[in-house]
């Protein structure tokens, strides 16, 4: 594995910035360290660089451990929120300046700068200034610059935070591609839970200063470790319940809980596509309303009242709805397909009471 | 698109013209600006170099030539010599701990700078002389070593520093806050250590303002009166700066030996004030030039760049 953090922490004073993380990042993976602002992610990132010390525990780097190695000597890459680029050196210089740092044959660097300019698409800006360059051309010259050492590992703190939206998505794809092709460990920050499963093979998903789960984009959605999770990871219902006879119920809603003491209240959570939706109100055993439809593209969202007056969020093809024959206002039946216990912040749960309840078989992909 | 953009300047100067003072007003002040400036700056100054011509070159040259003349200039140089590179020091290291980091008494240390500004010259003269001299807390110690220094050059130079200390310091804290920290960050994550990051990273970044405040300083360490004459003891040919020497000229016989001396200094703060302006000349033409440069569109280069790839 290329990066390991074994019980690190970090206080500010009398605050705690990060408590007490583990996890590894293994050689060419492309991680992601998802939180709100404020959940310790970039204090993490700055940890492994060695630009914060760690308070606790230990940092290995390709099995050496470096908390006692200073920024200079871990040989990483480091791309800055709002790229900090050396504004009175050009972009050649800019990217020249670790290699000269670390004395190399100026024909080398020349050689290495020019590689860089072309991979990155910055041929013919070598004179100009950071003033003089656009916000996606800055970004490539930041991470032109950290790479050019050839560094172990590269990390990114918010690397998409300071260019607009409609450019956001095209650098998100670039980033996919460049890694792909240079296949160096990286490791980048945010709080866009969208561009975290998006670009990411991992997430380590942080939450005041906690690791709250650590999984494929596909598992922390999936299988949300916790209450937190489900609820930063999409959207997802969650209601509060009390167990009897083995039977998490809320007014008309029953949901089997398997072990859990009668008495005990528990959250239930289910992703809006798991609530399946039927015109036909003998097809399943739940009733509602369907108050409000969202068109957003292909797949629409619903608004299901229950006669509790709960309001449930479901998911729905725009062709399967056209074909129901649906329209707000109409009374409809429905099941909950799929469900999970929730553990509330700071609580664990025994693995058998993790696992998905599936109530229907042939469950769709889940968007 | 460039319809919109030529119209917006003709209605701003409109805009601007309801809101302009009439000829008259606008003329009356700047006259009378242009009349207080030519009355107390522009005549006296003329003043100072009529009357040190008064007699003639020949006079000047002569005046200039004279061993006290030449001592007040060697010492203040000399002054200036040391004061102004060890202020530098100081300042920018002042300056750096202020902008960078978060400690206990910062703020102490911003008063304690801005102090030489606040005390009177004569006050911060009278500390040293309490401090070093003969009846002073270290003057017994200090006699017995055989160690001058009030009455001699270590007081004036003392003296010169601790006036003159808040200039570098001033010019650059605005100036490195501004920077922030990410700059350098960036150059250690790239393997430099603190001194190329400063030599590479800092100092390029602050050079103007650094350079404005070495100016100002080195105007003072040259100008310096009141501190300097407490400690100096006036001893002509010795221990007299320029400025003590014009006063002592002045008081004496020879009057137009003063202002040939005072010509002298008023020359060095000419310069001064023309090594300033071309500074902010310079500075401010970078600043356009870089508000001028064409920043191409976004959209282009990331396009661009896919390309590349693909």
């Amino acid at each position: 594995m290329s990066i390991e953090l074994k019980n690190v922490g970090k206080k500010f004073g009398d605050g705690v910035a990060v408590n007490n993380v583990s996890f590894t990042v293994n050689e060419g993976e492309l991680v992601a360290l998802l939180g709100p602002s404020g959940g310790g992610k970039t204090t993490v990132l700055r940890m492994i660089a060695g630009l914060e010390v760690p308070t606790t525990g230990d940092i290995f780097i390709r099995g050496a451990r470096v908390n006692d190695l200073s920024v200079q000597q871990r040989n990483i890459g480091f791309v800055f929120q709002n790229y900090a680029l050396f504004k009175n050196m050009n972009v050649f210089k800019n990217i020249a300046f670790g290699l000269k740092i670390k004395k190399w044959k100026s024909k080398d660097i020349k050689e290495r700068v020019a590689e860089m300019l072309k991979l990155f698409g910055l041929e013919g800006l070598e004179r100009r200034y950071a003033h003089q360059l656009s916000g996606g051309q800055r970004q490539r010259v930041a991470i032109a610059r950290a790479l050019a050492p050839k560094p172990n590992v590269l990390l990114l703190d918010e690397p998409f935070g300071a260019v607009d939206a409609k450019i956001r998505q095209e650098l998100r794809e670039w980033l996919v591609t460049l890694h792909h092709e240079l296949n160096v460990t990286t490791i980048f920050v945010t709080h866009d839970q969208e561009e975290a499963m998006e670009v990411s093979s991992r997430i380590v998903i942080f939450s005041r200063g906690n690791l709250e789960q650590i999984g494929k984009p596909r598992e922390v959605y999936e299988e949300p470790a916790n209450e937190f999770v489900a609820r930063f990871i999409g959207v997802m219902n969650v209601l509060e319940l009390e167990v009897f006879n083995g039977v998490a119920s809320l007014q008309e809603l029953q949901f089997p809980s398997h072990g859990v003491p009668d008495g005990q209240k528990v959250r239930i959570g289910f992703r809006p596509y798991a609530v399946q939706i039927s015109s036909d109100l003998a097809a399943y055993k739940y009733k509602g309303i369907l108050r409000r439809t969202y068109f957003l593209g292909v797949m629409l969202r619903l608004e299901l009242e229950l006669p509790s007056g709960l309001v449930l969020r479901a998911r729905m093809s725009k062709e399967e709805y056209a074909q129901q024959g649906l329209h707000d206002g109409r009374e409809v039946s429905f099941q909950i397909r799929r469900y999970r216990l929730l553990a509330s912040e700071g609580e664990t749960l025994r693995p058998e009471q993790v696992a998905n309840y599936d109530v229907a078989p042939h469950l769709g992909e889940g968007i | 698109m460039a319809g919109y953009v030529t119209k917006r300047p003709d209605a701003t100067s409109k805009s601007q013209r309801g809101t302009e003072e009439s000829p008259f007003v606008k003329w009356l002040l700047i006259s009378l600006a242009g009349i207080f400036l030519l009355v107390f700056l522009l005549l006296p100054l003329i003043n100072v170099f009529a009357q040190a011509f008064a007699k003639g070159w020949q006079v000047y040259i002569s005046t200039l030539k004279d061993p006290e003349s030449i001592s007040a200039i060697k010492l203040t140089l000399l002054v200036a010599a040391i004061t102004v590179p060890i202020n530098t020091a100081f300042g920018v290291c002042a300056a750096w701990a202020i902008a960078k980091f978060e400690f206990r008494g910062k703020s102490l240390l911003i008063t304690l700078i801005d102090l030489p500004f606040a005390v009177s010259p004569v006050v911060a003269g009278l500390i040293y002389v309490i401090l070093f001299g003969l009846q002073g807390y270290f003057g017994e110690w200090l006699d017995d070593h055989n160690i001058k220094i009030i009455f001699a050059v270590p007081g004036i130079v003392l003296a010169t520093l601790f006036v003159t200390f808040p200039f570098v310091a001033r010019e650059l804290i605005p100036v490195m806050q501004a920077t922030g920290r990410e700059q350098e960050e960036a150059a250690l994550t790239l393997g430099a250590g603190g001194w190329k990051t400063f030599w590479h990273v800092t100092l390029p970044s602050v050079k103007w303002g650094l350079l404005y405040g070495i100016i100002l300083c080195n105007a003072r360490a040259m100008g310096e009166f009141g501190a300097v004459s407490v400690v100096s003891g006036h001893i002509a040919g010795q221990t007299n700066t320029m400025p003590l020497q014009v006063e002592k000229l002045f008081n004496g016989y020879p009057s137009s030996a003063a202002f040939v001396v005072a010509s002298l200094l008023a020359l060095l703060a000419l310069v001064t004030l023309g090594m300033k302006t071309l500074l902010e000349w310079r500075q401010e033409r970078e600043f356009k030039r870089a508000q001028a440069a064409p920043t191409p569109s976004e959209f282009d280069t990331v396009f661009v760049a896919k390309e590349r790839f693909e």
